[in-house]
């Protein structure tokens, strides 16, 4: 009996530091829709660890003349998923003789994720375009390609200090007396907002944020400095 | 400087006896692409470019900086649409076709392919050459296997890259050149002679010339006078990717080939590229 109250404890087996195929790049990235407008905005800061590795870095890729798409998260990863996304953007034009509509793009993506369901692409994504109605459609998605039309998403490291301001903000969640629906300029306004509030505390956010805003006259890109510390 | 080549050196037994229907003769050894003829030729190939002939005809030439190409849509009935015969493979390069047209389809499908998966790989387009090459080489393969055939039609490929524009011709033989002008398909011939005549002056010629002088070369070759609706132009160049012109757009390039204004007037009426 007492030999078991003095068994030894148990060896704790020695843990080696296994290789991760991932590594966080960091940056945020948000989409807000509009009626005849959608604003999609990433930073351009990609992080390695606690260093910065480039401060130009876009996160951005233009699908369709009516569809962008960003993505936070792995650089690499969103690189080639980028890449891929846009060869079937281009051989559905060589095909159908029009390009994708913004539903049919956003279940594309949903489906090229779930494609590597088992060895995910470390990107965590906004598309955001104009649906067959002119309307502003953003869609959020995980790394999975679980994707839902939302009316604004943010993503990456800073998406939890954003998000909340976008409840209060754009739904005006908080203030249900005061809800209306932002213009373009207040939309775009409210974006640059964010991302300097996202820059105070996030240290992964910062350098530059690329605006895009798609209206039925095209894409309009502005480049808005943010913090680079 | 390069000349055409003359028509095809693949049939000389049938341009001499003034056929164009090959299947008039009674060859033995025309059953099988994989034998050879006893005069050393291989007539399911000559046949396969004999299909081509058959085709409505294309034209192409190229500038120092634009390379153009027209085309003649035929319709098979008047209740019918027109025959979709020029194709983008990517923003750098495209085709128009002459003879079975549904290989030309497949073709166009494989071209665009492996243009989209060089852009993929390389970052950069894939150049003309290279990939006239690439389909060239896949065609012998269909002059050396039994059990299939050759892909009945030929492309004029139009492009432009690093080396400037360029204007190849593909046979279903495997065989491909390169041209300053060539004409494919049924009377092309005319729009041959016609190129010659002025081949030399496209060096330094604007782009609206060279779309005139396509559509003027074309006109011989259409059994039906040439619209804005049964026929198309294209063209790529330097700063401008490749564009299709078709129905209103071709209308004001349709109006100074049909007027046949002299040479000295085309200058003042000549349409402002967007």
């Amino acid at each position: 009996m007492s030999m078991l109250l003095k068994a030894a404890p148990m060896e704790q087996a020695k843990q080696a530091r296994q290789w991760s195929p991932y590594v966080d790049n960091g940056g945020s990235v948000l989409g807000v829709a509009g009626k005849d407008f959608v604003v999609l905005a990433g930073d351009t800061r990609m992080s390695y660890g606690y260093s910065i590795a480039s401060r130009n870095v876009t996160k951005i890729v233009k699908l369709t003349d009516q569809c962008v798409l960003a993505s936070a998260g792995m650089q690499s990863e969103r690189h080639t998923l980028h890449k891929v996304l846009k060869a079937k953007a281009i051989m559905f034009e060589n095909t159908h003789q029009k390009q994708m509509s913004t539903k049919s793009m956003s279940q594309c993506l949903g489906n090229t994720l779930y494609y590597k369901r088992f060895f995910p692409y470390y990107t965590f994504n906004v598309l955001a375009g104009l649906d067959e109605k002119g309307v502003g459609a953003v869609y959020g998605y995980d790394a999975i390609g679980s994707f839902e039309r939302v009316p604004y998403v943010c993503t990456g490291s800073g998406s939890a200090l954003a998000t909340s301001i976008l409840d209060n903000q754009v739904l005006f969640k908080t203030q249900p007396q005061n809800k209306r629906d932002l213009s373009l300029e207040e939309t775009v306004n409210l974006v640059k907002d964010v991302f300097t509030c996202i820059s105070e505390r996030d240290i992964y956010t910062g350098d530059n944020a690329e605006i895009f805003v798609i209206t039925k006259d095209g894409i309009k890109k502005e480049v808005f400095k943010l913090r680079a510390d | 400087g390069r000349t055409h080549r003359k028509g095809s050196s693949s049939a000389p037994l049938l341009a001499q006896r003034g056929h164009t229907r090959p299947d008039m003769f009674r060859n033995d050894y025309d059953t099988d692409v994989t034998t050879f003829s006893p005069a050393g030729r291989i007539h399911q190939v000559e046949y396969a470019i004999a299909a081509v002939k058959q085709g409505s005809a294309c034209v192409a030439l190229k500038s120092d900086d634009f390379a153009v190409l027209a085309c003649v849509m035929r319709k098979e009935s008047e209740l019918g649409s027109h025959q979709e015969k020029i194709f983008k493979l990517d923003d750098h390069m495209g085709i128009g076709i002459s003879g079975l047209i549904a290989d030309g389809r497949v073709l166009c499908k494989y071209l665009r392919t492996e243009c989209l998966n060089h852009k993929f790989v390389f970052e950069a387009p894939i150049q003309v050459g290279r990939l006239v090459k690439q389909l060239s080489d896949k065609s012998q393969v269909y002059t050396q296997t039994s059990e299939k055939r050759p892909y009945g039609v030929g492309l004029l490929v139009i492009g432009y890259d690093e080396t400037g524009p360029h204007v190849y011709e593909t046979v279903p033989s495997g065989n491909y050149f390169e041209y300053i002008a060539q004409a494919m398909g049924k009377r092309s011939q005319s729009a041959r002679t016609y190129l010659e005549k002025y081949f030399k002056e496209f060096k330094t010629m604007e782009l609206g010339n060279m779309i005139e002088h396509a559509l003027k070369s074309l006109k011989g070759a259409s059994e039906k006078p040439l619209t804005k609706a049964n026929c198309a132009v294209a063209y790529v160049g330097k700063n401008t990717p490749f564009t299709v012109l078709a129905d209103e757009k071709l209308a004001p390039y349709m109006a100074l080939v049909d007027d046949e204004k002299d040479e000295s007037k085309e200058g003042k009426s000549e349409e402002k590229e967007s």
